[in-house]
């Protein structure tokens, strides 16, 4: 654990800066020494969609209903469009919606 | 055999001019993901400072919404920085397929290209590249375009987040799950992702049950992860009859 005030969450976003850059030029890097193969790439690929998940299952399970009924129509809406711009509007726009007419 | 890669001109400063302005119009999109992660990033806490210094060093929508959720009085920082990780691996990826035309230039531009390297600019590059118009000044002018709007949405969205008593009245507390769903469904649908996203959800929920605090979305990153490793996307067309390594 680390804390967060002032400059302690400024050294926090440091780290998380530096490790972004990590990724920005590792793909370069590691290229120029060996070739990235279809393995490695489909586990990086798998992954990224999976983190985003795995944040995602406790708010859906644990939030109040108008954050799950905000998930779906932003997934619903997603499937449909497949733009995320109106996707997160329908969200907002129901949990919204949801608070104030339940 | 290798196919043969158009020789990729160095960095101008009218290059850099005309990616920046190519990608402007549609950086304006980028001021709306900025202003949601402005607001979100005071709700969470921030300093303004701490939220606008953020979007200055890390420039990476997904992964700075995903600390927003970790974020608090302390911040597990192990957890945070394999969730970082983890988001931005893509970039890896990006970076790679890039790298026969940016092996060419010096190092110094090739590195320092890759330092606003986001997305959009990629994508373009990357389209610019296989078409036999190699230009690095669209990633650079490109990414900076990016980078100006996404800053510049933060501040938006900073000072107006401010302003407001009760997000959660105007469902501005679910911007950050909402953006991340849309970004799970903007990538490829198919039966082989479903898995990767179920065994996810389950490995990620189990762990927030029975692991330790914050492990649930580096367990659903290697769980998803793993299903990826062990079942391939089906080869590419150009691919079948030559022989697999």
């Amino acid at each position: 654990m680390m804390a967060t005030d002032g400059i302690n969450g400024l050294m926090v976003i440091v780290l998380m800066g530096a490790v972004t850059l990590l990724t920005r030029f590792g793909g370069v890097l590691v290229m120029s020494v060996v070739p990235i193969n279809r393995r490695v790439e489909s586990f990086i690929n798998a992954m990224s969609g999976s983190v985003l998940i795995a944040i995602l299952v406790p708010v859906a399970v644990e939030g109040d209903v108008a954050a799950r009924m905000a998930l779906l129509a932003t997934a619903g809406v997603m499937l449909a469009l497949r733009r995320p711009m109106p996707a997160i509007a329908a969200g907002i726009a129901v949990a919204a919606g949801w608070r104030y007419l339940m | 055999m290798t196919p043969a890669v158009p020789a990729m001109p160095g960095l101008t400063l009218t290059s850099i001019g005309q990616g920046f302005w190519r990608l402007l119009p549609l950086s304006m999109f980028v001021v709306v993901f900025g202003l949601a992660y402005g607001l979100a990033a005071v709700q969470t806490g921030l300093t303004p400072v701490q939220t606008v210094f953020m979007s200055f060093a890390v420039f990476a929508g997904t992964a700075q919404f995903a600390a927003l959720e970790l974020w608090g009085a302390q911040v597990p920082i192990i957890p945070l920085l394999i969730t970082t990780f983890a988001i931005n691996a893509r970039h890896l990826l990006m970076g790679a397929s890039l790298y026969p035309w940016l092996k060419q230039v010096p190092a110094t531009q090739r590195y320092g290209s890759l330092l606003v390297m986001s997305d959009a600019n990629w994508a373009m590059t990357l389209n610019d590249c296989q078409q036999g118009k190699p230009n690095l000044g669209m990633l650079v002018g490109g990414g900076l375009a990016l980078w100006v709007t996404w800053m510049g949405g933060t501040l938006l969205g900073m000072t107006f987040g401010n302003l407001i008593a009760n997000p959660a009245r105007f469902g501005l507390d679910m911007v950050m799950g909402c953006f991340m769903l849309s970004m799970v469904f903007g990538g490829r649908k198919n039966l082989r992702m479903l898995l990767v996203w179920c065994v996810a959800a389950v490995t990620g929920w189990l762990a927030y049950l029975y692991l330790p605090e914050n492990t649930h979305v580096v367990a659903g990153a290697i769980g998803g992860g793993l299903v990826g490793l062990f079942w391939l996307e089906r080869a590419p067309e150009k691919a079948t009859g030559e022989a697999e390594a």
